[in-house]
This record gives structure tokens, sequence and C-alpha cells, in this order.
């Protein structure tokens, strides 16, 4: 069943903060393989210019993954997670993501089109700070594969 | 640190071969939080159709990204990075894992001042990122 397209447009409210920790950003550097010291040593973070250890740049990811949960779990929406491919995904970045940070995210449906019983949802993911500096926007196409496709 | 004067478009970066194994797989899914099955299941990937086992798309994105962090010297120089997600990477149950080829170019210079990179990562010669490119601010 296509997605209802009034749903262009619809802001969710923020995700409960996240506190990004040194240790949380260690294990994703790694994870990536990310061998900067400003990934690691709070020292070497300040000597390149920054407040403490930054994220590498899909960092984010973890914030705007839990974040989709509440497309997920919104029922008029009607969204079967199961046949969901990640499309595309891109982060802008108005600051690095620094360790302390207590991040939130605003969810945004910027576009919902129908291609080859195919439905793809344009999501917009606002991560701010709880005081609301804007730290990082990102952009992602979830398609919904068809019964048929 | 690279540094703007010594950037000119057309410049090629140091290109990466990566090895992606299942290890990489089960370390990526501690860290980002994604324990989606089909990759690290390989019954469950059968039952939804995948040749087998397959890397997380942003493990690709993550790790080919480098390329550019690397060139640039400060991984907080990249102020924007995006790809689309192309066909999968089947990462055997083996010590050689799949072997990802990634190229950087410097494609333009931005009225921001920031250099648009063009990204392409391949596996078993195509294409596994599309339209991958980052936008670097340097001093």
């Amino acid at each position: 069943m296509p997605l209802d397209q009034s749903y262009i447009g619809r802001t969710y409210p923020p995700s409960p903060p996240y506190e990004v920790g040194r240790e949380k950003i260690r294990e994703f550097a790694d994870a990536v393989g990310e061998t900067s010291p400003v990934h690691r040593d709070p020292e070497a973070a300040r000597a390149a210019g920054y407040k403490d250890v930054i994220a590498p740049p899909t960092f984010a990811i973890i914030v705007s993954l839990k974040a989709n949960d509440v497309l997920i779990e919104d029922p008029d929406l009607g969204l079967d997670y199961s046949r969901v491919v990640h499309g595309d995904q891109t982060f802008v970045h108005h600051r690095p993501i620094t360790a302390g940070d207590r991040l939130t995210v605003v969810l945004h449906v910027d576009g919902i089109t129908s291609r080859m019983g195919n439905d793809m949802l344009a999501i917009r993911a606002e991560v701010s700070t709880e005081d609301g500096e804007q730290v990082t926007t990102g952009r992602c196409t979830l398609v919904v594969r068809g019964e048929d496709a | 640190m690279i540094r703007a004067s010594e950037v000119s478009v057309g410049d090629e970066l140091p290109p990466l071969s990566l090895r992606i194994t299942r290890a990489d797989l089960v370390r990526y899914a501690g860290a980002s939080g994604d324990f989606n099955p089909i990759h690290w299941s390989e019954r469950f990937a059968h039952e939804v159709g995948l040749p087998g086992v397959i890397a997380h798309g942003m493990l690709t994105m993550g790790m080919a990204g480098r390329i550019v962090t690397e060139w640039a010297g400060d991984p907080g120089a990249v102020v924007e990075y995006g790809v689309r997600f192309g066909r999968p990477v089947p990462v055997p149950d083996d010590d050689e894992g799949a072997l990802v080829e990634v190229t950087g170019k410097v494609t333009k210079v931005l009225e921001d001042g920031t250099f648009k990179v063009n990204v392409t990562a391949s596996f078993e010669g195509k294409s596994v990122l599309g339209g991958a490119s980052a936008r670097v601010r340097l001093p």
C-alpha cells in the first residue's frame, strides 16, 4: 500500500538527548578504521582547535538511526521497516560532533514519491545540541520495496 | 594538514584499498547500533534473497571516507559527505574478506572556498557507492 502523501512536511518531536562519549567516538573510529588522534586524545584534539575529541564524519548515523524509530513506531505512517532499504545518505556538518555534546534529533519528512511500485521517503534529520546549537543535518532516502518488487 | 593553497582541481587523492572482513561487520554493528541480521547471519541473508552476508552500506561509506580525511589530515575538515548505496558488498566468511578499491579526485572549488572531492568505491570492478562526494574546508 502506498504511503500517505499527506505526511510530506511532517515534523516529529525532538528525540531524547544522546550524550556523545569519548569512548563511543574511539569505538566508532576503530570500527571504520579512522586512525587520527583527534578521535582519541583530548590533548591532540585541543591542539587541533577542538573542545574535545571529535567524531568521524559518519558518526551522526548513530543518532539519526535511533531517531528513525519514530517513523517505525508511527502506526499511521504504516511503514514496514522489514521492506526498507537505505537508498542514500548525506551529512552536512555545521561543526564536528564533539565528546560531551548532548544531541537531539528532529526528523522531517521532506518528500514521499512512488516509482515502479516502490515508495521513496526523503527524511531530514536536524541534529542539534540540547541548547539549540545546530550541529549536523543528515539527509537520507528510505526505499520501501513494494510487495511485488 | 594539507593547505588550500596546495590543492588544485584535478588533483587525485592517494587511493585506498579496503579489506572488509566478517570481524569488521561485527565491530561496526556494535559501534553503530545497526544489528540488522543481513550483516551477520548467512541464514537470514539467504532467507531475504541475498547471496550471503553483506557489509553495512554505512560501513563502506565510513571506511571509504578515510580517503578524504587522511588526505585532508583533519577529519573535522570534512563539512559534507554523501553517497548513494549501489550494489551490496558480499563479505565471505574467510580471512581475506571483500576488497573494496577507493579513489578520490578534487573536482571543484565552491563559492564558499570549500573543495568538492568526488569519491568512487568499487568491488570486483563494479561501483558500490554511487555519486559519492565530500566537501572539505582547508586552512
